[in-house]
């Protein structure tokens, strides 16, 4: 573990290497990308293990002095940190993997890489940062990343907007995470988690101040895992390659926001207001978004409004103080999303186009991707025995536990709708007559489908690491020694909240069968009787374009306005001046003419003045 | 002689250097500029030789001094004619406005 800060830099090597010599290298960049990141990967499971059996490690050093205060730089291992790193190096080393199949043929090959690696630095370091000023530096790179990678079809116009409103909209997050961060340092003179933790414990930090911070760092979170209100630069970021898709928007980036809740949930728990802000949104935008992803048509988009909703679950479980629920279900969601987002491109790259309505009777065609597909989609409907079925049942245990019974029916019922919409999504694509022309279907090379079979066999067995009938070593593991922590395990859920769930996600997906796979029920039959609620879930809830009505119009006019005062007051006083000086300039170059007597003529005048004042004064100047 | 008081030479110095600057910024003959330099000088010289005897406390430095201005000027007026006739050689001219290559 001493040496656990490697494993950021074995990608951040790929990322040089493949800056300097990435066009002489062409495809072969992969291989840099796809070695490297197995270094990174080898390592964070040797580092996983070793911190089964060994306390948290943590390091730092002096990096900037001011006065008596010392900012410091390290790299802490405990039992988040180890599980993130894990679950970060794998996806990225499976996405690197299949992107050398996706990508191929691609001019910028070795660009993408490059990024890749990049973001993988950023992503890696984050999880292992001891202190918040460290957390915002990567936070901001895997920021960076992430822009560059959406906008990598930077020709193509709708990417480089949904690059910019992405970056933007998380920047407006960001802002919160830095108020609430510069709040915390004043209050508890230090950017040390522990510290931090320490001075609230010991009530240093007064009550309302605990809730602001929490709150201010919670916006930052809801920026960057898309949690409403600022969701909506996530499904617009489905305009990146879809390797970028399964990496930063299902597995990693989007996972930092839910991260940041759990690594400072010490501070989050010493106020109910706050753990409750995080449960409220959460759940909203749990079913919020899931009931956008029941009538989307692009394959990506649904899985992206799958994504926020499934981290609004998340958040939800944090909220309801389920510390332990909430990580679990990171790290499942992020498998079994990665999985779908992989096996999207999959699908993509062998019909493409991205619109379900043109797809269809692709099962027997794709005589992989299908069934990981399916796989895919059985654990993130929560069906039993799948890994989404515990972390899902752990949830909805905290929710109950905690005590919010509206939650607790709105996770029911975003749950039911995602049985829903995954089917629907499954059956369009997969059953029935082939729609558009699809003509030259062939399942992907072997090296995508390779990650997509390890993604596959995680998405089903990773819920066992935390089940109620095998032990809950995940949830043991994760509060080990570590008090603050302690009280929010492991919950033993009531057996009927099991059964429900199970009930609600298996009646979603006989529905689904019912519309979409039988079709013995019409599919209009629900957008029919609802015809405007359909209308409305079509354009999201007109989100975006109240977006557009109000902050974006408000700010529009305060640029403008400020534009006009910026060319015709602040540029017209400055015009003023520089025209006066160079009229000055102008006369001072007439009169130097080169004629001597001039000079002197001037010169005489000069001296005649100071001799006439000097007599006028009596010597000086009163 | 000495019913001729301070002032009366003081006044000749006066009009004197009046008239050699006035000569030197308007004359267009740089020989003539040069000319009425000489008499800015001249008149500097009384001035002195009038402090010498008629000042503060009188001395015959004054004198003295003057007589190394006059020697001085000597050596100057000939090496400005030097310089004019150069001048002339090759600018063809001894108008004084049309020396303006300071200008630039």
């Amino acid at each position: 573990m001493e040496n656990a800060w490697l494993i950021p830099l074995f990608p951040l090597i790929s990322f040089l290497i493949l800056l300097l010599f990435g066009k002489r290298l062409k495809e072969a960049s992969a291989y840099v990308g796809i070695l490297l990141t197995l270094a990174s990967l080898i390592y964070s499971i040797l580092v996983l293990f070793e911190r089964f059996s060994e306390p948290t490690y943590v390091t730092k050093f002096d990096w900037l002095t001011i006065g008596d205060f010392h900012l410091t730089a390290g790299f802490e291992v405990n039992q988040l940190n180890a599980l993130m790193l894990f679950i970060v190096s794998l996806v990225s080393f499976l996405v690197h993997t299949y992107s050398k199949g996706y990508m191929h043929g691609d001019e910028r090959f070795h660009v993408f890489y490059a990024y890749l690696g990049l973001f993988t630095f950023a992503m890696l370091g984050l999880v292992i940062s001891p202190n918040l000023l460290q957390t915002y530096i990567f936070w901001e790179l895997v920021g960076v990343g992430s822009f560059l990678l959406i906008g990598f079809y930077f020709y193509k116009e709708e990417a480089k907007a949904a690059a910019k409103k992405a970056f933007i909209m998380t920047r407006i997050g960001d802002v919160g995470l830095f108020i609430g961060m510069a709040l915390l340092f004043w209050q508890t003179k230090s950017f040390e988690y522990s510290d931090i933790f320490a001075a609230v414990d010991a009530g240093q930090v007064s009550g309302t101040m605990i809730t602001l911070t929490a709150i201010l760092i919670f916006i930052g979170a809801v920026g960057k895992s898309g949690q409403f209100p600022l969701h909506t630069w996530l499904p617009d970021a489905m305009e990146g390659p879809t390797p970028v898709s399964a990496l930063i928007h299902a597995a990693t980036m989007v996972a930092a926001g839910v991260y940041l809740v759990a690594s400072l949930f010490p501070l989050f728990s010493a106020s109910h207001t706050a753990l409750m802000t995080v449960a409220v949104i959460g759940g909203f935008t749990a079913i919020f978004a899931a009931s956008i992803g029941l009538v989307q048509t692009d394959i990506k988009r649904v899985l992206a409004y799958s994504t926020v909703s499934q981290l609004g679950y998340m958040m939800l479980a944090l909220g309801s103080a389920g510390y332990v629920a909430g990580v679990f279900h990171l790290m499942t969601h992020a498998f079994f999303k990665a999985l779908l987002f992989l096996a999207a491109g999959s699908v993509i790259h062998a019909v493409h186009t991205q619109d379900i309505e043109e797809m269809g009777g692709l099962w027997k065609k794709l005589k992989l991707t299908g069934p990981l597909f399916l796989i895919g989609t059985l654990a993130i409907s929560g069906v039993p025995l799948l890994s989404g079925f515990f972390s899902k049942d752990e949830i909805l245990a905290a929710a109950w536990e905690g005590g919010h019974p509206v939650l607790f029916v709105l996770a029911l019922v975003a749950a039911f709708f995602t049985a829903f919409y995954m089917f629907r999504l499954f059956f369009m694509v997969f059953t029935g007559e082939a729609r558009g022309n699809q003509k030259h279907v062939h399942e992907s090379p072997s090296v995508m489908t390779f990650p997509m079979i390890i993604l596959g066999v995680l998405a089903v067995v990773a819920g066992y690491v935390n089940t109620p009938w095998f032990g809950t070593f995940l949830g043991d593991w994760l509060v080990d020694g570590n008090e603050a922590l302690a009280a929010h395990g492991h919950h033993e859920g009531p057996v009927w909240i099991m059964i429900l769930a199970t009930v609600v996600s298996l009646l979603g997906i006989y529905l689904a069968w019912l519309i979409y796979g039988k079709r013995s029920v019409s599919r209009n039959w629900l957008s029919g009787s609802g015809d405007m609620m359909h209308t409305v879930l079509l354009n999201k809830y007109y989100v975006d374009e109240f977006y557009q009505l109000t902050i974006v119009v408000i700010t529009k006019g305060i640029s403008y306005f400020l534009r006009f005062i910026d060319t015709f007051l602040v540029e017209g006083i400055v015009k003023g001046i520089t025209g006066f000086v160079q009229g000055l300039g102008a006369t001072g170059s007439k009169m130097q003419s080169g004629q001597v007597q001039t000079y002197g003529a001037v010169a005489f005048i000069g001296l005649a003045l100071l001799a006439v004042i000097y007599a006028l004064t009596g010597g000086y100047l009163r | 002689m000495s019913s001729v008081p301070a002032s009366a030479f003081l006044a000749l110095a006066l009009i004197l250097f009046c008239i050699g600057l006035y000569g030197a910024l308007t004359k267009r003959n740089t020989v003539i500029v040069l000319i009425s330099i000489e008499l800015m000088l001249n008149a500097v010289n009384i001035n002195l030789v009038t402090f010498s005897k008629y000042g503060m406390a009188p001395s015959i430095t004054g004198q003295i001094f003057a007589l190394f201005a006059i020697s001085v000027a000597a050596a100057e007026a000939a090496v400005g004619l030097a310089i004019l006739i150069a001048l002339y050689r090759t600018k063809k001219t001894v108008n004084i406005d049309e020396m303006d290559t300071m200008k630039n």
